[in-house]
Formats: C-alpha cells, structure tokens, sequence
C-alpha cells in the first residue's frame, strides 16, 4: 500500500509529467490559455493514461513476453486504437462532451505523456495496481501544470506586457519558474 | 531552376524553418535530454537517422497508402525505424542509451517526424524528401547542441567531459536540472523574437500571434 500512494505522490508533484519529466509539453504550450480548455484536456488525458495503462499491463504479461523486440510498435498501435474507441464511445455516449473536447481527443494519440507512461510503466516494472496509481498521479500532475500555466497565462492577458516577451518564449521561462517550484517537492520523502 | 529548388530544400531547415527554434516543434527531447553534450550528440543522430529513414521511405510509398489509414501507416514506419535506432544504440553506446532512457522511443511521438511526413515527405518525390529530412534533422542537430552546450557548460562547466573554467569554477546546478531547460530555450527564443523584430521595422501583426497560430497548426498536424 505504501508503495502504491508513493507512485501516485511521486508521479503527481515530486516527477511531475510536464515540468520535470518534460512529457506533454505540446498541449502544455499548446493549449493552456484558458483555464476551462486546460481543465478538460487534462480530465481527457487522464482518461486515457488509466486506459493505457491497464492495457499495457496486460499487453507485458501476455503478449511481449514472447516478443519484446515488438514493443515499441505494439505500444503506439494499442495507444492509437484505444484514443480512437475512445472517440467513438464518447461521440455516441455524450455528442455534447465530444463537441467539447474536439481536435484535443485525437491529438492524445501523439502526445508524450502517454507513450512515456506506457515506456516508464514497463522499465520500471510496475505491477497492475502502481501501474494505476502512476497513471492517474502523472494524469492529475499533468491536468495540475495546465490549470497553473492557464491561470497565469489568462492574468497576463489583462497585464501590460512587451511585445517581445508574448511568444513561446516568455511561456517557457514561466514553465522554467514553475519547474523550479516544483523541483521543492523533491524533499517530500527524503527526510521519513 | 531545378537546382535552385534542391538547395532550397536542403537549407530551409538549417535556420528560416528550423524545426525547434522557429517552428516550436519536438520541445520534448529538446528539453529532457539536453543537459550534457554527449546526450544531444546521441539524440540528434538517432533522430536524423529516423526522420531519414522515414521520409525515404514514405515518400516511395506514397502513392500505395491510402489517405485515411495514412497516420496510421506513417506511426508504424517510423515506430520501426525507431526501434532499429534504439537496439543499435543499445549495442554500441550502452552507457548514454542508459541516460537518454524511454527518451529514444519518444522519437516515435516526436512532432519533427511526423509533421515533416505530412507536411513534405507525403507529396513530394523521394529525392526531395531526402533533401528535406537531412535539412530538418541538421537543423534538429543544431538546436540541440546549442541547448547543450549553454547547459552543460553553464550547469556542470564542461563541455563533452572536458572542464572549461578551471577547477575554481561553481557550476550553475540549476542549468542541468529541469528548470534549466525551461529557461535556456524560453530566453533563447525571447532573443529569436527580438532578434526578428529589430530585423522588422514595421510588423503589421506582432510576431507571439503567428507563434501561437503555429502551434495550433502543428497540433492539428
């Protein structure tokens, strides 16, 4: 029990996805403006790091012991599979829901966080239950970084800022400032 | 005219369409991996090698992969190529392959790749694509060895293992850390857009609104 809390504590703040690990940076940059768009790309990203990883669970004990040289290539097509089902689920289930989230559900295929988790769950080699808890931390990390980043982008909108300083640019040394906040979390269970 | 054009394709990459540093693609390895030389060295080749591969290679068979199972197809190829890159590295560099870690099959994910497979390789001819491939990837190169070379030298003062500032130097810890990334390539791009300002004199729009329209084509792609 400890080491699942551990993996969930640790993926979300002390090795947070995006501003740490550098996983997921692109709906990072790209779609943090608004904190309501942030909220729900990081509620789909969650979805579909738990479902990946119960599939990659299942995919390294049945499937790639026999063929580890494919595992790679299994990864990405289950992950590309999986958004897609997803997509299809949600556009029958809730057209309302899936209006709402748009162009962000098929993106996920391509997006690092996911394949990362998939890579890190199997080097790591954590059973069913951490590899959960991995998921649904670095997810909740994930959703943390781009609710922050959206909150600060949406008050510098109001503030009067150089026009050098409104690019990418400007958003990473924000991204680097926050990083440097969260590398504070490292201490977290040093000490016990 | 036609050897205009090739040229063109070949250099566009290095600086005008660089990959990283104008059109914001790939941040991912561009930030985790850049803080020692000997890392960068080892990731811009294998992604070289990738884009490569990948561009010949959809660019022969472009007119065999139908249009809606193309990302598909374009994935598969490329989590290929990757693989290949990754067991080579496995045998020959064990040490940095231990370092750069899950960081070589992110490749396959890597936005470089596939948007240059959508965007060049699907519609033009193989020689062309090869063109374009080594251009982007030299350019990918470049970014990356001036993110190492400031984090490394900055951040554990030496370059490639060999000390710069003599044994009294204190090195700027933070800059191989990840926040360091963040930072080098965020003021790394602020001068860009300086830098393209002052080269401006009259921007009808200012330049952060095509960035940010950039990015927004590069998820759709």
């Amino acid at each position: 029990m400890g080491d699942v809390l551990w993996v969930f504590v640790s993926s979300m703040l002390v090795n947070n996805f995006t501003l740490i690990m550098f996983l997921g940076l692109c709906p990072f940059l790209g779609v943090s403006n608004k904190v309501d768009t942030g909220l729900r790309m990081g509620a789909a990203n969650i979805f579909v790091l738990v479902l990946t990883s119960i599939a990659v669970s299942f995919l390294n004990k049945f499937v790639l012991v026999s063929a580890p040289y494919l595992r790679l290539i299994s990864f990405i097509v289950v992950i590309a599979s999986l958004v897609q089902i997803v997509e299809m689920a949600i556009k029958k289930l809730s057209p309302t829901l899936f209006r709402e989230l748009g162009i962000y559900l098929p993106l996920i295929t391509t997006n690092c966080a996911i394949l990362g988790l998939a890579q890190f769950q199997t080097s790591r080699g954590y059973d069913f239950t951490e590899g959960l808890a991995f998921a649904l931390g670095g997810g909740l990390g994930l959703m943390l970084a781009l609710v922050l980043m959206a909150s600060i982008r949406e008050h510098l909108e109001l503030a009067d800022v150089p026009s050098v300083l409104k690019g990418v640019g400007f958003v990473l040394v924000l991204a680097g400032t926050l990083s440097l906040a969260f590398m504070g979390f490292a201490g977290l269970f040093s000490a016990s | 005219m036609k050897q205009v054009a090739a040229t063109e394709d070949l250099l566009k990459g290095l600086w005008k369409e660089n990959p990283v540093l104008v059109q914001t693609l790939g941040m991912c390895p561009t930030l985790a991996i850049t803080n020692s030389v000997a890392n960068g060295i080892a990731m811009g080749i294998a992604t070289f090698f990738v884009l490569v591969g990948s561009s010949v290679l959809v660019s022969s068979l472009r007119k065999l992969i139908p249009n809606e199972v193309r990302i598909t197809a374009y994935i598969v190829i490329i989590a290929t190529f990757v693989t290949v890159a990754d067991m080579v590295l496995q045998a020959t560099v064990p040490v940095i392959h231990k370092q750069l870690g899950a960081f070589i099959a992110l490749i396959v994910v890597n936005c470089i790749i596939l948007a240059r497979q959508e965007a060049f390789a699907a519609k033009n001819t193989v020689w062309r694509s090869f063109l374009d491939a080594v251009g982007m990837g030299f350019g990918f190169i470049i970014a990356l060895m001036l993110m190492c070379s400031v984090r490394e030298v900055l951040g554990s003062g030496t370059f490639l293992g060999h000390s710069v500032f003599g044994p009294n130097y204190e090195p700027w810890v933070i800059m191989v850390l990840p926040p360091g990334g963040f930072l080098t390539l965020g003021f790394m791009l602020l001068a860009i857009a300086a830098w393209t300002k002052r080269k401006a004199p009259k921007p009808l729009r200012a330049r952060p609104h095509d960035v940010t329209t950039r990015i927004s084509q590069k998820a759709v792609v």
